[in-house]
């Protein structure tokens, strides 16, 4: 007997004997020979779960992990503080044992949830609107150039080189196939060459995507690219970190009309790369072209407030290939996760982590950059990632730090060629000042 | 239910109040306009709750309480294989060895990640009779998409330009037709025949050489194996378009037949289906794709390979589809997957179908004769009912799912298969024991006799619900889909 | 079901009511009754030359979406908005809520639409 397979060979005679076969292989006999496997699965015998702990704890241990590590590692994915509360929450099993609310009488919690993160997107974002989440901030970037295109009925998409390069990376794969035209745009000093954007933007842009604070740290000048982009009628998307926004001005207020990110920062962990959140903020005038699911407030026949999934016409499973999108399961649990973040931190909690990013970040760049051995390689305004020239090899800087149990910054020689031994350094709240200080000192004897 | 909570966190929200603590600021404070452009900074704070950690455990606690998961209850929807999340696995995933790595690490810093997921993958390959996976997609949708879009490269790759077309049969999940536009396909559909089957004639008469490929779940949505996959197979390979298998329904199968040896050329499985995975109320789930080997060298980058017991992560690979995400995939849904395969084993894996197969059709030979049997046959891992046997006013299968949320069980899926009339979808899982069934069964019988003695009681249902039945054209013409002061 | 005479109807339940060189064109009873409570209404620009068969429109329920085409070519004239501020109106008038009025642009094309008898003899079938 399996431990999750409760049925008893008393049972299975029984049963069997209700339903008019003498074995279980009659059932079976439907399939065709042909196509049938006639010998065991080549995978080993079943394991205790002992030994299944004992072998994957054995896996985990063969990691360096960032509770025994010290990150200056960032972007895009970083090391915040998350409370306590957050992991008590969802792992209650009425939350993550529910599959999608599709009987809402049964699934008020997690509706709720859903609302309330909606609402709490809206707020920091700015925006009028938002669905129910999707799978990260790549995808959704990709999702909302796809509703540019459809709401412009145009096909071309520009897009800043100080965009998350895995972001670039995903919307080009997305657009290929929907043959929509990719355009990329080069920075010049860290942030958007707006001239060139000037030239390249015409009657066939769909959208333009800047990212905000940018790939590199830097807090670009946005309202300057609203303008270009809205003056040909094209729609500003702005790919957002969401936790700078708790002093950031949103992007609403900048006159954004899609605001995509990744919302891994609230409370979703580091899980190498997944499963993160995907967020996708819209306004009003959008909202049926928003793809995904989007929970709504109702009543229930005796007048009581309740939540609902709706707007489902829209969707997959009605619209079939007229869908606005193909995406059926969101990411629930990490959207709950996140609405608990963002309510445990609160209003004044989400200014001061921001803030506490942001110092900490300006006190190492002034710090790293005093004896001149490290030089900043952008004099632009920056959040809580900057990026540091050097004359040696990223890789190496990282491989020497790393004997010292110092996770270092990221080689933007990965995805820019023109950026040679340039690393980029990302500050949480986490970091200590003694931290940075070590981090000094061990970057000056390099 | 312990008590009537009504309240939104925003409501809670009293100024002042607060749920976390953060060490004092250890470095010189800088002036905020030293550091940042004045018209970049937010003017209003950011509307969220001010409230204590009571309020939030509290709160969303007494939230989970108006939900239903596997872990209360009888969970039969199908197509969702909503099948036991075992606990092991949730504690594996959450070994800080696995949950506190950056995906931007030196390879030499996660070994053990790459080679859980190299071995998940081996596995999959060795379940669906496959050459290759990618662990990058997200979900069932998004492993769709990405397999499609191999399936457009591979064409494209051999100057076949003309095949922009995917068939999908009437009676598939609407994500296969969505995932095919999406992919920048367009799709014909086709009519099933009476048992929700392929209809060889009408799929001979849309195969040309602009079809790219077939779409299929097997067993099909009606839970019932496609007896003429070989044929199906052959006639679209000689048409030169390939086969895509849907794998919802994969929990059917393990161990006894493999969509690889049917003939498939993609694969995308559902590990929150058939892997144990939770469903976490919608998500994140995964949806890793497999090909044949043909078809390899058009999967997303990157894929994790190993050399002399070294494993790394393999950018270098020209005519992948690019990137369909960021990262690798959702390694912590990974992480489960593999927790319960090595649990189950190969013995296990194949138990388990056999268990889902014996559980639905003995739950079928049960409510035969009350209710309506789409399509009497045996069934795989689950069976169509089309409503009540007897029709009794205006009585549908929306009244009978919402009475049996009265008796604690979860509706079936429901009005899915679109080809079935007042359908009832049901999935049991091998998961369940047979007094469940029994009861379920007998509860089902009770609510088809209450619909012809008493057919307000299913009308009117569910009684006892935190909320009652709920106004969805109030919601969709009126969206209020945020709240505000 | 209702089905009012002198109107023109399309297999895909649109009517059509003549008046002069202009039609108003709208959904029937027909298929404002298969789609249940009507929620939402996208209605084409002003202005918009559309040839029959084109999309004219968006009706959408809570489990259904559908599209409205045109029976004939039109230039559109002018827009019911009303239907987008209240989309129950088609539920409760079908007949009485057009969607476009608009310029007609080939008369002969009324005559391969239905006439009431025939539709009423078309729905039996359906």
């Amino acid at each position: 007997m399996f431990p999750y397979l409760p049925i008893s060979s008393e049972d299975e005679k029984e049963m069997l004997k209700t339903i008019g076969k003498n074995s279980i292989e009659e059932l079976f006999e439907v399939i065709p020979k042909e196509v049938r496997l006639n010998r065991p699965l080549n995978l080993g015998k079943p394991m205790s779960e002992l030994e299944v702990r004992k072998r994957l704890g054995s896996y985990a241990d063969e990691n360096k992990n960032l509770s025994q590590l010290v990150s200056f590692l960032g972007a895009g994915v970083y090391d915040h503080y998350i409370p306590s509360v957050v992991k008590h929450i969802i792992s209650r099993s009425e939350f993550y044992t529910a599959y999608t609310p599709y009987q809402p009488e049964i699934s008020q919690g997690t509706l709720q949830a859903i609302f309330e993160y909606q609402t709490m997107i809206t707020n920091l974002t700015g925006m009028e609107v938002t669905n129910a989440s999707m799978y990260d901030g790549a995808s959704a970037c990709a999702e909302a150039a796809m509703m540019a295109c459809d709401a412009t009925k145009r096909k071309s998409i520009i897009v800043s080189k100080t965009v998350n390069p895995e972001t670039r990376k995903v919307l080009k794969t997305y657009m290929h196939f929907k043959e929509v035209e990719v355009v990329e745009i080069e920075d010049a000093d860290g942030v958007t060459d707006i001239e060139k954007l000037k030239e390249v933007i015409g009657p066939n842009t769909a959208a333009v995507i800047v990212q905000y604070p940018n790939f590199f740290g830097i807090i670009e000048n946005l309202q300057e690219i609203e303008k270009i982009t809205h003056e040909q009628k094209a729609m500003l998307i702005t790919y957002v970190h969401p936790i700078p926004l708790g002093i950031l001005k949103s992007p609403g207020e900048i006159g954004a009309d899609i605001a995509v990110g990744d919302g891994q920062s609230l409370g979703n962990g580091l899980h190498y790369g997944g499963p993160y959140l995907g967020f996708l903020a819209t306004t009003q005038k959008l909202l049926r072209r928003m793809p995904g699911r989007i929970v709504g407030q109702t009543k229930d026949v005796d007048g009581k407030r309740g939540f609902v999934l709706t707007l489902q016409a829209r969707e997959q499973h009605i619209r079939r290939e007229k869908a606005t999108s193909n995406i059926c399961s969101n990411h629930s649990l990490n959207a709950l996760t996140a609405a608990v973040y963002l309510a445990t931190i609160g209003k004044k909690g989400i200014k001061e982590v921001a803030y506490q990013c942001l110092q900490k970040a300006h006190y190492a760049y002034t710090v790293l950059t005093e004896s001149g051995k490290y030089k900043p390689a952008f004099n632009k305004p920056f959040f809580m990632e900057f990026a540091l020239k050097t004359d040696k090899d990223v890789a190496e800087i990282n491989k020497k730090l790393l004997e010292e149990g110092i996770l270092g910054g990221y080689d933007l020689q990965r995805d820019y060629e023109k950026y040679k031994n340039v690393m980029l350094l990302a500050f949480t709240e986490k970091r200590t000042k003694e931290e940075i200080d070590r981090l000094k000192s061990l970057l000056e004897v390099m | 239910m312990l008590k009537e909570y009504e309240s939104l966190i925003f409501e809670l929200s009293k100024e002042g109040k607060k749920a976390y603590t953060l060490p004092p600021l250890d470095v010189e404070e800088k002036p905020l306009e030293d550091m940042l452009p004045k018209e970049m900074l937010r003017e209003k704070e950011v509307d969220l709750p001010e409230v204590s950690e009571v309020d939030v455990i509290r709160h969303y606690t007494l939230l989970s309480q108006k939900n239903y998961g596997v872990d209360i209850g009888f969970y039969p929807l199908g197509s969702c294989t909503m099948k036991y999340n075992p606990k092991i696995n949730e504690d594996m995933a959450s070994l800080p060895g696995f949950t506190e790595l950056h995906p931007y690490q030196p390879e030499e810093t996660v070994q053990g990640a790459l080679k859980l997921m190299y071995e998940l993958e081996k596995a999959l390959c060795e379940i669906t009779g496959m050459d290759r996976f990618s662990l990058h997609p997200a979900a069932g949708a998004h492993g769709e998409l990405t397999g499609l879009m191999i399936i457009k490269a591979y064409h494209e790759h051999r100057n076949d330009k003309k095949r922009k077309k995917i068939i999908v049969p009437d009676s598939a999940h609407g994500t296969n037709p969505a995932s095919a536009a999406v992919a920048g396909f367009d799709v014909i559909e086709i009519k099933s025949n009476k048992e929700g089957a392929i209809d060889l004639e009408a799929l001979k008469a849309v195969l040309n050489d602009e079809v790219a490929g077939l779409m299929l779940t097997n067993p099909s949505t009606l839970g019932l194996f496609e007896e003429n996959i070989v044929e199906i197979a052959r006639l679209v390979h000689e048409a030169g378009g390939l086969l895509y298998y849907d794998g919802a329904n994969l929990n059917a199968i393990m161990g006894i037949s493999r969509p690889g040896d049917m003939g498939f050329d993609v694969v995308h499985l559902n590990l929150h289906k058939t892997f144990s995975t939770p469903h976490g109320g919608g998500g994140p789930g995964s949806g890793p794709v497999g090909v044949k080997k043909e078809l390899a060298d058009f999967l997303p980058v990157p894929t994790v390979e190993e050399k002399d017991g070294r494993y790394f992560l393999d950018y270098d690979r020209p005519l992948s589809i690019g990137k369909v995400r960021s990262f690798y995939g959702n390694f912590n849904v990974m992480i489960k997957a593999y927790s319960y395969i090595l649990t189950m084993g190969a013995e296990g894996l194949k138990r388990a179908s056999e268990l889902a197969v014996l559980n639905a059709n003995y739950l079928k030979e049960k409510l035969k004769g009350y209710y309506k049997v789409a399509v009497d046959k045996t069934c795989m891992h689950e069976f169509v009912l089309a409503g009540l046997a007897e029709k009794s006013g205006d009585v549908r299968t929306l009244d009978v799912a919402k009475r049996l949320i009265d008796y604690g069980f979860h509706p079936p899926t429901i009005y899915f298969p679109l080809i079935v009339e007042e359908a009832l979808m049901i999935e049991p899982t091998e998961t369940e024991t047979k007094e469940t069934l029994d009861a379920f069964a007998e509860t089902l019988i009770k609510i088809a006799k209450e619909a012809k003695e008493n057919p307000e009681l299913l009308k009117e249902a569910p009684h006892n619900t935190p909320v009652r039945r709920l106004d969805e054209v109030l919601a969709a013409r009126n969206p209020v889909i945020r709240w505000t002061k | 079901m209702k089905v009012l005479e002198g109107l023109y109807y399309s297999k895909d339940h649109e009517w059509v009511k003549v008046e002069g060189d202009k039609v108003y064109i709208g959904i029937t009873d027909y298929a404002q009754h298969s789609l249940g409570n009507i929620v939402y209404v996208e209605l084409p620009e002003v202005g918009s030359e559309l040839s029959a068969g084109d999309v004219l429109g968006v009706v959408e329920s809570v489990k259904a979406a559908s599209d409205v085409y045109t029976p004939v070519d039109i230039k559109v004239l002018e827009v019911n908005n009303s239907l987008v501020e209240d989309p129950s109106l088609i539920n409760n008038d079908p007949y009485g809520s057009w969607m476009v009025i608009a310029e007609l642009k080939d008369k002969s094309q009324l005559d391969k639409l239905m006439k009431a008898d025939e539709y009423r003899k078309f729905l039996e079938e359906e």
